[in-house]
């Protein structure tokens, strides 16, 4: 899993039926320490998940398929958890 | 996933059988602010994209589930086409990293 940052949201009408009814965010990965880090990517939110706000995402399938509920969905990214806090100790 | 723009398509004539009548697209990943990002890949299409259109697609295995029961060897494949998208100004991502 990565940490990311909610950045933004992404409306697509004609989509897989699988998708329907989840959320598409866009979320910008950032390092424990809060630094952007890589591209920007979609993953979709099963958590309820709002701009700006730092979660937890799976990239692996398997796991995004769980977290949107429907098998042989054609997704690599979900949003698994909304961060409160990451403290760091090194 | 990822956003991109379909850029082009491909014909192959002579192909795995599995790619029988999916349509190959060449598409080029997109950042957040609409440019450019990385090389342009192929993906094959499961939503009827055309060139020029504004898509996303997932990587992996994935993208040969939209085929189901049909085994298609892809890598990459469209599974959505994007009306629009929208992102914070203020979202709270610090530094720089590009």
């Amino acid at each position: 899993m990565i940490l990311a940052r909610v950045i933004g949201e992404v409306v697509s009408t004609h989509k897989r039926p699988q998708f329907e009814g989840a959320s598409l965010l866009l979320v910008q990965p950032e390092t424990p320490a809060g630094v952007k880090q890589g591209n920007a990517l979609l993953a979709i939110d099963s958590v309820g998940a709002g701009r700006g706000e730092l979660v937890l995402v799976v990239l692996e399938g398997r796991a995004a398929q769980e977290a949107l509920g429907k098998k042989l969905a054609p997704v690599d990214a979900a949003i698994m958890g909304i961060v409160d806090e990451v403290d760091m100790h090194e | 996933m990822l956003l991109a723009r379909v850029i082009g398509d491909v014909v192959a004539t002579r192909k795995e059988p599995g790619y029988e009548g999916v349509t190959l697209l060449v598409i080029q990943p997109l950042l957040p602010d609409g440019s450019d990002t990385g090389r342009p890949l192929v993906a094959a299409d499961a939503v009827g994209a055309g060139v020029g259109e504004r898509v996303f697609f997932v990587r992996g295995k994935e993208a040969s589930f939209p085929f189901h029961p049909k085994e298609v060897p892809a890598d990459a494949g469209i599974v959505g086409i994007v009306d629009h998208w929208s992102i914070v100004d203020d979202a709270p991502v610090k530094g720089g990293g590009e």
